[in-house]
C-alpha cells in the first residue's frame, strides 16, 4: 500500500546525501584561511555593533499565529473539496456545512481585521 | 522481493536520477538565461564570453563556487550556519518528484539482470518519480519546508542584515503560503482528486483549468511569486536596503545551494502552473496524445517542456518589468486582498458547481467548464473594476497620497 511513497524516499536519500556531498567537498576544496576582519559579520564596512539577536517587532509572532489559524483551515479544507467532488449525493450538504465554517471563520477575520492584527506600518 | 517489486523499483531509481540531473542541469542553465534575458530586456548582450554564447557560464560559475574560499561568520552558530542551505536545497530539489513530466509510456520489461536477478514491469509507467495519490498536499507540504532553510540562515549568521532578511522572508513566505494553499481548492472542487494523474485526466475531459478557474490561477501566479522571493515580492534579499537579506554571510557553494534552491522554486511553480492551470502535458484539440506509446510520451514531454519554460521565462519577465513592493503593501496584499478573495471563491465555485450539477444538471465536463468560464469572467470583472477600483486597477498612488497627508510620520519624510 506505501509502494508509491517508495520513489520519493529513495528521492529524499539521494537529494540529501547530494547536500551533504556538496557542502562536504566546498568545505574541502576551498582554502579557508581566516582572519579576524574576515570573520566580523558583515555591517557595510564598520566594525560590528552589539548583537544581531536582539528584541524585534511582536508582528512576527502575530503573522506565525495567524497563520497557524488560517493554514490548518486549508488542511482542513482539501479533504473536504475532495469528497465534495466525489459524493454527489451529498454535495448540497457539504456545502452548507463549509457556508457555515466559513462565516464562523469571516467573523474571526473580521474580528483580527478591525483590532488591527494585519495593519502594518 | 517479486520480479514486479523489482522492476518498479529499478525504473523509480532510473527515473529519479534521470529527475534529478535533468533539474541540476537545469537550474544551471537557467542562471544563465535569467542573465541573458536580463541582458536583452536592458539592450546588453549578457554573458558572452565564456564558451559559445556564454553558454559554459554556469560551468565556470559553478567551479569558481565549488573552489572559492569560504567565510564564516565568528559569531555564527556554526552548526546551523552550515545546516540551513541544505534545509534550504532539499525541499526545493524534492518538489519536481511528484510532477508528471509526459503521458505514462506503456512499458514491457522483463530481463534477467546482474545483481537483480529476474526483473519485469508490465503496464503503463507514469512519467513522474512516484504518481503519489496526494500529490497535491505532498507539493503544499514539501514547498512550505523551505522557511525553515531560510529563517535558520537568517538566525544563525548573526549578522543585522540576515537577521532581517530571514524574519521577512519567514513571514513573507507563510503568508502567502496561506493565500496559495486556498487557492488551489478549487482545482479540487472542479476535479476531486489530489493525485496530478487525475487533475490532468480531468483537465483532458472538461477544459485547462485556467478557463473554469481563472481566478485560482491569478491567486495561485501571484502567491508563486512571493513564494520563490522573486521580484515584486523579493523583500527578504532586497539587495537596495538589506545586502543580500538572509544570505549576507554566505559564500562560495553554500550561497549557490541558496541560489539552486530559489531557481528549483521557479521551476517547480512553472511546473505547478502548467500542471494544474493548463493540462501538463495534455496537447490541446487532439486526443491522439492519450493513446500511449513512445512517440506520444516524447511529444508531451515536450509539450509540457514547453508550457513550463514559457511561465519560467514569464517569472523573468517580470522580474525586470515591475519595482519591488513596500513591505506594509506586500503584507496587506496578502492579507487583506488576496486570502479573502480566494475564501470567498472557493465558496462561489463551490455554490456554482451544486447549482450547475443539482438544479440545472449539467454533468458533461465540457458544459461545466463553459458554465465556470463564464462565471469566471464576470467575477474577474467586477473584480477588477468595482470591487477592487482603485487598488491594483490604478495602482496604490491615489491611495498613499492621501495616507500621506494624514500621518504625521510618512508626511515628515
Amino acid at each position: 500500500m506505501l509502494q508509491p511513497y517508495l520513489p520519493i524516499l529513495l528521492l529524499l536519500i539521494f537529494v540529501v546525501a547530494n547536500a551533504v556531498l556538496i557542502i562536504g567537498a566546498s568545505t574541502l576544496l576551498s582554502n579557508y584561511r581566516p582572519t579576524a576582519v574576515k570573520r566580523s559579520a558583515y555591517e557595510s564596512g564598520m566594525p560590528v555593533l552589539g548583537d544581531a539577536r536582539e528584541r524585534f517587532s511582536v508582528k512576527f509572532y502575530l503573522v506565525a499565529m495567524l497563520f497557524i489559524v488560517f493554514d490548518i483551515e486549508t488542511v482542513f479544507m482539501i479533504p473536504w473539496a475532495v469528497a465534495f467532488a466525489q459524493l454527489k449525493s451529498m454535495a448540497g450538504v457539504l456545502l452548507l456545512e463549509m457556508l457555515t465554517f466559513v462565516v464562523i471563520l469571516g467573523v474571526g477575520y473580521v474580528y483580527i481585521w478591525k483590532r488591527g492584527a494585519l495593519q502594518w506600518d | 522481493m517479486t520480479p514486479d517489486q523489482k522492476g518498479f523499483l529499478l525504473f523509480a531509481v532510473i527515473k529519479l536520477l534521470v529527475v534529478f540531473s535533468v533539474m541540476l542541469a537545469g537550474v544551471a542553465l537557467l542562471t544563465l538565461v535569467e542573465r541573458k534575458v536580463a541582458g536583452w530586456m536592458q539592450n546588453r548582450p549578457g554573458p558572452n564570453r565564456v564558451g559559445p554564447f556564454g553558454i559554459l557560464q554556469p560551468v565556470a560559475d559553478g567551479i569558481k563556487n565549488f573552489i572559492k574560499e569560504e567565510t564564516r561568520p565568528a559569531s555564527a552558530n556554526e552548526f546551523l550556519f552550515l545546516l540551513a542551505p541544505a534545509l534550504s536545497f532539499i525541499p526545493a530539489v524534492i518538489l519536481i518528484g511528484v510532477i508528471p513530466l509526459a503521458a505514462p509510456l506503456p512499458v514491457d520489461f522483463a530481463a534477467d539482470l546482474p545483481l537483480l536477478g529476474l526483473t519485469t514491469f508490465h503496464g503503463m509507467m507514469p512519467m513522474s518519480v512516484a504518481d503519489l495519490p496526494i500529490g497535491f498536499i505532498f507539493i503544499l507540504a514539501f514547498s512550505s519546508l523551505g522557511v525553515y532553510g531560510i529563517a535558520l540562515a537568517g538566525w544563525s549568521s548573526n549578522s543585522k542584515y540576515s537577521l532581517i532578511g530571514g524574519l521577512r522572508a519567514a513571514a513573507q513566505l507563510i503568508s502567502y503560503e496561506v493565500a496559495m494553499g486556498l487557492s488551489l481548492i478549487p482545482v479540487l472542487l472542479v476535479s476531486g482528486n489530489a493525485s496530478f494523474s487525475a487533475i490532468i485526466a480531468r483537465q483532458q475531459q472538461g477544459l485547462w483549468f485556467i478557463m473554469p478557474l481563472f481566478l485560482s490561477f491569478f491567486i495561485f501566479l501571484i502567491s508563486g511569486f512571493a513564494e520563490t522571493n522573486r521580484l515584486p515580492f523579493d523583500l527578504p534579499e532586497a539587495e537596495s536596503e538589506l545586502v543580500a537579506g538572509y544570505h549576507s554571510e554566505y559564500s562560495a557553494m553554500k550561497f549557490s545551494l541558496f541560489m539552486i534552491a530559489e531557481y528549483a522554486h521557479i521551476v517547480t511553480v512553472a511546473a505547478m502552473v502548467a500542471t494544474l492551470f493548463f493540462g501538463g502535458w495534455d496537447m490541446p484539440f487532439t486526443h491522439w496524445d492519450e493513446r500511449g506509446g513512445l512517440l506520444q510520451t516524447v511529444v508531451t514531454g515536450a509539450c509540457f517542456f514547453a508550457k513550463t519554460f514559457f511561465w519560467i521565462f514569464f517569472v523573468i519577465w517580470i522580474r525586470w518589468t515591475l519595482p519591488r513592493f513596500r513591505y506594509d503593501q506586500l503584507m496587506a496584499l496578502g492579507w487583506k486582498i488576496l486570502l479573502p478573495l480566494s475564501l470567498a471563491y472557493i465558496m462561489v465555485v463551490a455554490v456554482a458547481i451544486e447549482i450547475i450539477q443539482a438544479s440545472l444538471g449539467w454533468t458533461d465536463p465540457k458544459a461545466q467548464g463553459f458554465a465556470l468560464f463564464a462565471l469566471n469572467l464576470l467575477l474577474g470583472w467586477a473584480m477588477f473594476f468595482l470591487l477592487d477600483r482603485g487598488r491594483v486597477v490604478r495602482g496604490v498612488a491615489p491611495r498613499t497620497r492621501a495616507a500621506s497627508s494624514m500621518s504625521p510620520r510618512e508626511g515628515a519624510a
